[in-house]
């Protein structure tokens, strides 16, 4: 009857246990969106920055136009004359996720505007993005390095950075998909769940739709599958966690116009199939050897030894020469710069000049991560005690993330969800250590003997391993509840084991006990460090990330002083010009001059043809009268030109000048970089006399020193 | 009595037909203000019956190319001594005689009481004239300023015989060009003086061009959509789109921004920066955007007892010829607005008009959208406009909300004067959403509470 009674005890206690961590998820979910509200409350409600635009025009095309025409759509109004097909060059999950969204408000008759929903669907998925890490760390190391790792999540400064309100980019929707998909893969090779698989290879295919870092997923799960192979850890769970994902995963990719056979034929997929034909090798030697006695066995080994190397050494020979047969290697310029991070700048000069495209420095990583920095070691040590499948794959995670980000600041955002899992399981064990001394501790101090202190570090350590037990049965009762009875026996089993490991894990416990004093020290200083990340979380989502960079702001000691000159030129375009009217400028305006001004560019963000941005280049690197006969041939009417230098903006023009001449330089070999350096002078001179071409009339050949403002060339 | 009045109406007709030589003006008076870019008239006609019947009614005639630029038209009688004197009101219509020489077109004042023989009465007329002043030069540069045209006839065009008359015009500067001398014709400072003119026959016409100086901002809202939505729970809320355009002369050349900002006296004298304009008093939440975000240049003098001035400027300064768009929104309190008549019916009374300070709107719609479930909607506007109902679905809506549209062009600020929509509604319906919502919530909670505890499993 006393243990009926505990055992209801426990269940209350569970229960409570539940509803608390619910509540805990619903103010991250809350916490993670609107930490990212800085920018609409400080500026206001407005996409940000220059890919968004793209996003946000797409989205208002989709939302006018319906889905079909939007897999036809020819975009006419940009790269101009060439146009490009916006249906088959663009990664469409995040479109479709928020014109979904649109089309579900409205028809239940909430007339949410498609901008609006554009700037908070990104902090909306941070929320859902955040329990999505709640879901895969609690499935590596348990509920509460789940919560820790979520609340961190939740306001880690490097996502914020890419989920702002506004910031409406494929990275907003794209964590959340990678963080889901990696979940999905570890409960699979958990539970070794089928029904699991399947959502996995969905997760998958949202992610392929959603962001090219796909990559990163389908080269890092293979990598763990290998892992846990080599490492003798393989089982009929990894195998269906692995097979089916590449499988199904692959034929949802090639679903998706812009990946399409790229899914099966470059390289950056080469290594998920070679681990797949790996994995089934081994799946049939275990399976031989299940069958064959021992002895057979070892004949078959050496015969098929044999055999098989002769076949693999053909294969691979065959491969390495298609492989090299082409220029680069089957890799995308992107990637190859991920692997050789000289690669970019000594061959493409145009991703070399994105500045997102840099490796990052030491004290960006101080920004981006802050504390988690010196946490993520202490997760690794604790992720390694013990080292199981899943705490072994965010080992390997963050192994490579680490890489990745190092070679380009724009990969920080993929290893921060891997540094916030790992800060999350130090967190939440260091938390655990220290608590369990300071209560055993108090124990003793309360005046227990000895022999009292060990009942009571005994009795302290039942109710855990009941408590340990109940969340595994609780677990297997929340799967489904058709699956009750399937379950009790595995239950009953684990029963067992905890049993077995309750005498282990007590004299464990008894190690671990550490000193009162020390105890309370760590427990604060553990407490100012969450404090500390914290109030740099918040001053970065304030300060740092939320300028929507279209509009700049300075304090003066008038007070706060707005420059919205960007939009006010945009918005003279777009009332002001004849619709059909060409504008050219340097490609990062291209897309806000197409969403923003709706006239027809040259060139804009998405790079796909270096030569038409040399031509641009070159027009704007050259004397005023070939840069007119450039223009003229492009049937440009309008050139926007960027001067920040009365009001020290830093990036304009005259900044990315030096990119003008090295990417017009790459293609025609007329403009050479030294005869640009010969002095800043030089480079006003030049800049200064195009601002003031007017390519339409004769008036070329103004130098004016004393441009002030961008808009005053906007009108001829 | 209906026979009656279809025997009276041909005999009315030709009284009319015959007045033209019975009624003669003995002194007419006109003053043209040409200050801004809308052209106010102000006509004192003293009339005298001098023929045998009572007559009822006077004509007013107009050359064709003023006809199509009115946008105002109204009469006053004066009645009473110099210092008691009294202003009535008169109706006025428009009118087709088959006899107008050159397309002249009329509009008939009828009288409250009919003039008898020998009558004399004092008629104040003030008619508003828009797109009438033609910039020239058509293009002028950022140093430039805006010279313009006017147009008229030395002489009132009447369909009568004026005695005696004189015709005042006001320009806003002394910088007078050129204009056209009509004997006597005088000029002092601002103002011209063209008469008097003694015994001219019924349409005598003698044309007049007036070429000055106008550097008042042309500011013209080409299309004005105004969105009045009713919410019972106590707010009224008001979005107004705007297309603006800068009609005068346009702009050519560069935009020099540093002139613009450094020498204000000389650089962009006839471009416009800001914008006035007056809303409702007890405004709150007002919002000034356009389609790529807000507009950061807006001042709001807001005050809780008598009109609140929101001044705004558009993104960049408007020279001729250029144009923009923006959206201005806010809201007020509904019980400013709506109040329930005698008989049970609610009625919202309401400004018409552009919100704008002297600007002209060429196509005004304004859209009242009543609360879901009100009924039996009717507006009374005390000038003639298009009226047509619309459906619209807002926040959770199932059978819509109907909007009432009031369309108008060709709309001055003399036209802010409110109208009065009458409709019924039964407060129940303010309820539907909120239950809608609760409903919606339990069902879902109860779907949740059902899934747990059902177990669906075919193997037990």
């Amino acid at each position: 009857m006393a243990a009926a009674a505990k055992a209801g005890e426990a269940t209350l206690r569970h229960a409570f246990g539940n509803v608390l961590s619910f509540f805990i998820l619903l103010l991250i979910g809350v916490l993670a969106f609107s930490i990212r509200l800085f920018s609409v409350i400080k500026y206001e409600s407005v996409i940000h920055e220059f890919d968004p635009y793209f996003n946000y025009r797409v989205t208002q095309f989709l939302t006018k136009n319906g889905i079909y025409d939007f897999w036809n759509w020819f975009d006419d109004r940009t790269w101009y004359p060439l146009g490009r097909v916006i249906g088959g060059t663009v990664y469409p999950g995040l479109t479709l996720t928020a014109g979904t969204i649109w089309w579900l408000l409205n028809s239940l008759n909430i007339p949410l505007s498609v901008e609006t929903v554009c700037v908070f669907t990104a902090p909306i998925f941070s929320a859902f993005a955040s329990w999505a890490t709640y879901l895969l760390t609690k499935e590596v190391k348990g509920a509460g390095a789940g919560l820790t790792a979520a609340a961190l999540l939740a306001m880690v400064p490097s996502y914020i950075s890419r989920s702002v309100a506004g910031s409406y980019d494929n990275e907003a929707v794209a964590i959340f998909a990678l963080i889901i998909t990696f979940y999905l893969y570890i409960k699979t090779l958990n539970t070794g769940s089928l029904f699991y698989a399947t959502l996995n290879a969905i997760a998958y295919f949202y992610m392929v739709c959603s962001w090219g870092g796909y990559t990163f997923i389908i080269n890092l799960i293979p990598m763990h599958v290998l892992l846990c192979i080599v490492t003798g850890r393989y089982s009929s769970r990894l195998y269906i966690a692995y097979a089916p994902l590449v499988v199904l995963g692959t034929l949802l990719a090639a679903l998706v116009p812009v990946v399409g056979f790229n899914a099966v034929m470059t390289s950056e997929h080469f290594a998920s199939f070679l681990v797949f034909i790996i994995l089934h090798v081994v799946a049939l030697v275990y399976y031989i050897k299940g069958i064959l006695s021992p002895k057979m066995f070892k004949v078959a080994v050496t015969l098929v030894v044999s055999v098989g190397l002769v076949v693999c050494c053909a294969v691979i020979a065959i491969l390495v020469a298609l492989v090299a047969s082409s220029p680069t290697k089957g890799w995308s310029g992107r990637s190859l710069s991920l692997l050789d991070p000289t690669y970019a700048s000594k061959y493409i000069p145009i991703i070399a000049s994105v500045s997102e495209h840099q490796p990052p420095t030491w004290p960006s990583y101080f920004m981006d991560i802050n504390v988690l920095a010196f946490l993520v070691p202490a997760g690794i040590i604790a992720c390694f005690l013990p080292l199981s499948d899943a705490s072994s794959f965010v080992v390997l995670y963050i192994v490579t993330s680490v890489y990745f980000s190092g070679v380009m600041v724009r990969l920080m955002l993929v290893f921060a969800p891997a540094a916030c899992i790992m800060s999350g399981i130090a967190l939440s064990q260091a938390f655990d250590v220290f608590t369990r001394s300071i209560k055993f501790q108090l124990l003793r101090i309360l005046g227990f003997s000895e022999a009292d202190a060990g009942d009571g570090s005994s009795a302290n350590v039942v109710p855990e391993n009941d408590a340990v037990k109940v969340d595994k049965s609780e677990e297997t009762i929340k799967e489904r509840p058709s699956r009750k009875n399937k379950k009790k026996e595995k239950e009953q089993m684990e029963k067992a084991q905890a049993e077995k490991t309750s005498a282990k894990s007590k004299t464990e416990k008894r190690l671990l006990v550490l000193p009162m004093e020390l105890s309370v020290i760590g427990l604060l200083l553990l407490v100012f460090m969450g404090a500390f990340y914290v109030v740099h979380c918040v001053w970065a989502a304030a300060e740092a990330y939320s300028a929507p960079s279209i509009v700049l702001t300075s304090y003066t000691h008038e007070g706060l002083h707005v420059f919205d000159d960007f939009r006010e030129a945009y918005a003279w375009l777009r009332h002001n010009t004849e619709v059909d009217d060409k504008v050219a400028s340097w490609w990062d305006y291209g897309y806000q001059t197409t969403a923003m001004a709706n006239r027809t560019v040259i060139v804009d963000n998405n790079t796909w043809n270096n030569t038409h941005i040399a031509t641009v280049g070159t027009a704007m690197s050259s004397p005023e009268k070939a840069a007119w006969e450039i223009f003229n041939s492009l049937d440009v009417k309008y050139v926007l030109v960027v001067f920040g230098g009365l009001v020290g903006y830093p990036s304009d023009d005259i900044n990315k000048f030096l990119w003008m001449v090295r990417i017009g330089g790459g293609v025609f070999p007329h403009i050479k970089e030294p005869d640009y350096l010969v002095g800043l002078l030089l480079l006003f001179v030049e800049t200064d006399g195009k601002g003031f071409d007017r390519v339409r009339r004769t008036e070329i050949g103004k130098k004016y020193f004393k441009l002030t403002h961008f808009e005053e060339v906007r009108q001829s | 009595m209906l026979s009656l009045t279809i025997i009276l109406i041909p005999i009315f007709l030709f009284i009319s037909g015959a007045s033209s030589h019975q009624i003669r003006i003995n002194n007419a008076e006109r003053r043209i203000d040409l200050s801004t870019h809308i052209v106010k008239v102000f006509l004192t006609l003293k009339v005298e019956n001098t023929g045998k019947t009572s007559a009822s009614e006077i004509l007013l005639a107009f050359p064709p190319t003023q006809v199509d630029h009115l946008a105002f038209l109204e009469a006053l009688a004066a009645t009473g001594k110099k210092k008691k004197k009294t202003y009535v009101s008169l109706a006025v219509k428009p009118t087709q005689l088959p006899d107008a020489p050159n397309e002249t077109n009329y509009y008939t004042i009828v009288l409250a009481n009919p003039l008898n023989t020998g009558e004399t009465a004092t008629l104040e007329i003030l008619y508003i004239l828009t797109h009438s002043l033609e910039p020239f030069p058509v293009e002028i540069s950022q140093s430039e300023s805006q010279l313009v045209y006017y147009r008229d006839s030395a002489l009132i065009l009447s369909p009568y015989h004026i005695k005696q008359q004189t015709t005042f015009i006001k320009i806003p500067s002394n910088k007078v060009e050129s204009f056209t001398r009509v004997e006597p014709t005088d000029r002092a400072g601002n103002e011209l003086k063209y008469g008097p003119y003694e015994d001219r026959p019924p349409y005598s016409y003698s044309p007049l061009l007036v070429h000055f100086e106008n550097n008042n901002p042309f500011s013209v809202v080409e299309e004005l959509v105004r969105e009045v939505e009713i919410s019972h729970w106590g707010n009224l809320q008001i979005t107004e789109q705007y297309k603006l355009a800068h009609a005068g002369a346009r702009h050519k050349g560069i935009f020099s921004r540093v002139d613009y900002q450094s020498k204000p006296a000389f650089s962009g004298v006839s471009s416009f920066k800001h914008l006035l304009a007056r809303l409702p008093p007890r405004v709150h939440s007002v919002y000034y955007r356009d389609e790529i975000g807000n507009i950061s240049t807006s001042h709001l003098r807001a005050d809780s007892w008598k009109i609140s001035e929101l001044e705004i400027e558009p993104r960049y300064p408007l020279f001729g010829g250029w144009r923009a768009t923006f959206v201005i929104g806010y809201g007020l309190p509904l019980e400013d607005f709506l109040f329930e008549s005698s008989d049970g019916r609610r009625y919202l009374n309401f400004t018409f008009g552009c919100p704008l300070v002297e600007t002209v709107v060429d196509k005004l719609t304004i859209k009242v959208v009543l609360p879901e479930g009100a009924k039996g909607p009717s507006a009374v506007v005390p000038f003639p406009v298009e009226q047509r109902l619309e459906t619209k679905y807002s926040y959770l809506d199932v059978v819509g909300r109907t909007v009432v549209v009031l369309e108008k062009k060709n709309v001055v600020p003399v036209h802010n004067i409110p109208f009065q929509l009458y409709y019924t509604f039964k407060p129940i319906f303010m309820l539907a959403e909120p239950l809608m919502l609760a409903s919606a919530f339990f069902l879902f909670f109860t779907a949740c509470v059902a899934y747990l505890h059902v177990d669906l499993s075919i193997r037990k």
